[in-house]
């Protein structure tokens, strides 16, 4: 018990020695991280008949991409000294067991902007939507992932930047906090990577090598639970219902068809010898 | 019908246009009466030319953008020219990392949806259409906007061949127009700044281009196996590629990816080892001529696109692969 105490007292003081540091203003970081439920991957997806969208009925799960910044950001926090991770997501129905996820693994909170009116929506009002709720709390910083994985449209975060009037980098391999409000990122290129240095607030998306997420312990799914959900509806951003989902895009789907397929070759199951295979293959292509 | 004006934005690389940015070129040639071109980073007199030989007629050219991020930069500049009335039908946009940020910012600028992840293009019933593959490439969606011009179109590499303008033909360029872009006062969307440009060397033929790509997958089992992939790639004049999973685990550059975040090859033959197949990546190679894959696993979703697939330990087929070739010259 008392060490535990101790423990408590040493975080206390190291995070008041940093506060101490660097003058008055406190070090805290408030992060918001955008986290997409989506249907779970491994299922087979399905698109609606009429509408051509992802069928998203049934349980939804936290886009695996999301994990990375989700965990990005609790570090980041915990670095600075303090401040908290919020969740802000958006959905037509009013799923949360993906959001339940991230909470579990140790966000504060979560905002979910929750509307019938949002089916359907293009990338540029649901970046509306996400900002209008990210405006709300005024973090310093807001972290995505580069593209979402049943959608892969890639341009959320930058148009989320560009209405909040905020720098942005994309394509994060690694961020660190340098002084004061300030950070640096390691963001990839075609040809290796740039360092960046950017003020906050900024929008950074995060890729898969950014850091090793944690797995939810069972103490952080049981206080997920009772984590606060804010529910919001499109009018409480002040959207309306003509600007979003299907209205409000101004893209539509004409068909999906079946792309001709490759079919499958010839299998080999090695047994010592499958090498031989490959070197006629190549053989024949002349590659050899 | 065909389209008035398209505008491409043509990135470049040490004053040479990226492949992508001459795809997009030929691609806007077959659709639109004029093509332009928009430029930054490059030393004009050198690149307008090798835009011409592509077909762009004029070319807007932003100049030394120093130390600014792109997106922020070139979005603003296309949202200038737009508000003085110069308004394109369309514009096209190369799905790179600048490309995806230039994109996402004039979007919001200039308040006009944008559609990404492109990999045809057609005219039909009075609209440009577009076409994206879903679910890993096994169905096709064709797209278009509906709402007020231009639209955006984020196009992906190697969605379309890149081809010169045959001299003496209608759409030679003989002289070529370039008009320079003062960009205005940006704000606070410009305050990040790149700081420092680092480039991971490679040897051997690129990526994009190899004839052959001989790529390594998490069935590697651990970095130093890696190896093997760059000593076979060597000995078939190729490249060595990679899956994202060991990228991020950090085995080799990300430069080495192949796949949806990473390059798209089309090489002649792809030597997939030690890659069970994940949609992120056979969107990136899916195009090659022939693909033998080489995987551990009876079930893994890379054999059911391989031409030749090899049941068996990656660990234990290479060794013996390379000790073969080795032989056989």
């Amino acid at each position: 018990m008392l060490t535990i105490a101790s423990k408590i007292l040493k975080k206390f003081c190291s995070g008041l020695a940093l506060k101490v540091l660097h003058g008055e203003k406190s070090n805290s970081m408030n992060i918001v991280v955008c986290v997409k439920q989506i249907p779970d991957p491994a299922m087979a997806l399905t698109l609606d008949d009429s509408t051509k969208c992802l069928v998203r009925d049934d349980k939804l799960i936290m886009d695996d991409s999301d994990s990375y910044g989700v965990e990005m950001a609790l570090q980041l926090a915990e670095q600075a000294g303090g401040g908290e991770v919020t969740l802000v997501s958006m959905v037509p129905g009013n799923q949360t067991s993906g959001l339940r996820t991230a909470l579990a693994m140790g966000a504060a909170k979560a905002i979910l902007i929750s509307d019938e009116a949002l089916k359907g929506s293009d990338a540029l009002s649901t970046a509306k939507v996400l900002s209008g709720a990210i405006k709300r709390g005024q973090p310093d910083l807001v972290i995505a992932a580069t593209e979402s994985t049943d959608g892969y449209t890639g341009t959320l975060p930058v148009q989320i930047a560009e209405l909040l009037g905020w720098p942005s980098v994309t394509f994060a391999k690694k961020i660190s906090v340098q002084g004061n409000r300030e950070i640096a990122v390691q963001r990839q290129t075609e040809a290796g990577y740039d360092e960046v240095i950017s003020p906050l607030p900024a929008v950074v998306t995060v890729t898969a090598g950014v850091v090793e997420p944690r797995y939810p312990s069972f103490k952080g799914i049981m206080a997920a639970k009772n984590k606060p959900i804010e529910e919001l509806k499109i009018a409480d951003l002040g959207l309306d219902a003509t600007e979003v989902g299907f209205a409000g895009a101004r893209q539509e789907v004409v068909d999906v068809k079946d792309e001709q397929q490759r079919s499958a070759g010839e299998i080999v199951v090695d047994e010592g010898d499958a090498h031989e295979r490959v070197v006629a293959f190549l053989e024949q292509l002349k590659l050899i | 019908m065909t389209l008035k004006r398209i505008w491409v934005l043509a990135e470049s690389f040490d004053n040479t246009p990226i492949g992508t940015t001459n795809e997009l070129l030929t691609c806007a040639r077959s659709l639109a009466e004029v093509v332009e071109a928009v430029t930054w980073n490059a030393d004009i007199a050198s690149l307008a030319p090798l835009l011409g030989a592509y077909g762009a007629k004029k070319v807007y050219n932003l100049g030394d953008l120093g130390s600014s991020m792109p997106g922020v930069v070139v979005s603003q500049a296309l949202h200038q020219l737009i508000q003085s009335g110069n308004v394109p039908d369309a514009i096209f946009v190369p799905s790179t990392y600048d490309g995806r940020d230039i994109a996402g910012r004039l979007s919001v600028r200039i308040d006009r949806p944008v559609l990404t992840n492109i990999v045809g293009l057609f005219y039909s019933a009075d609209s440009l259409i577009t076409q994206h593959t879903i679910f890993g490439g096994t169905k096709i969606l064709t797209a278009r906007f509906t709402g007020e011009l231009p639209g955006i179109y984020v196009i992906r590499a190697k969605s379309f061949a890149a081809e010169p303008v045959q001299t003496g033909s209608e759409q030679e360029v003989s002289q070529q127009e370039v008009e320079t872009v003062e960009v205005g006062e940006l704000g606070p969307t410009n305050l990040a700044h790149i700081e420092s440009r680092h480039v991971e060397q490679r040897s051997g033929p690129k990526l994009e281009e190899a004839p052959v790509v001989v790529a390594g997958g998490r069935g590697l089992g651990d970095a130093e196996s890696y190896g093997m992939i760059e000593e076979l790639a060597k000995l078939l004049n190729g490249a060595p590629g990679a899956s994202r999973a060991i990228v991020d685990q950090g085995w080799v550059p990300y430069s080495y990816q192949v796949g949806q975040t990473g390059k798209t090859v089309k090489p002649v033959v792809y030597i997939a080892c030690g890659i069970s197949g994940a949609t992120q990546h056979m969107v990136g190679m899916k195009g090659a001529k022939n693909i033998i894959a080489i995987n551990k696993d009876a079930e893994a979703a890379i054999f059911s696109i391989a031409d030749l697939g090899i049941v068996g330990d990656v660990k234990k087929v290479l060794p013996k692969l390379i000790e073969a070739i080795k032989s056989a010259r």
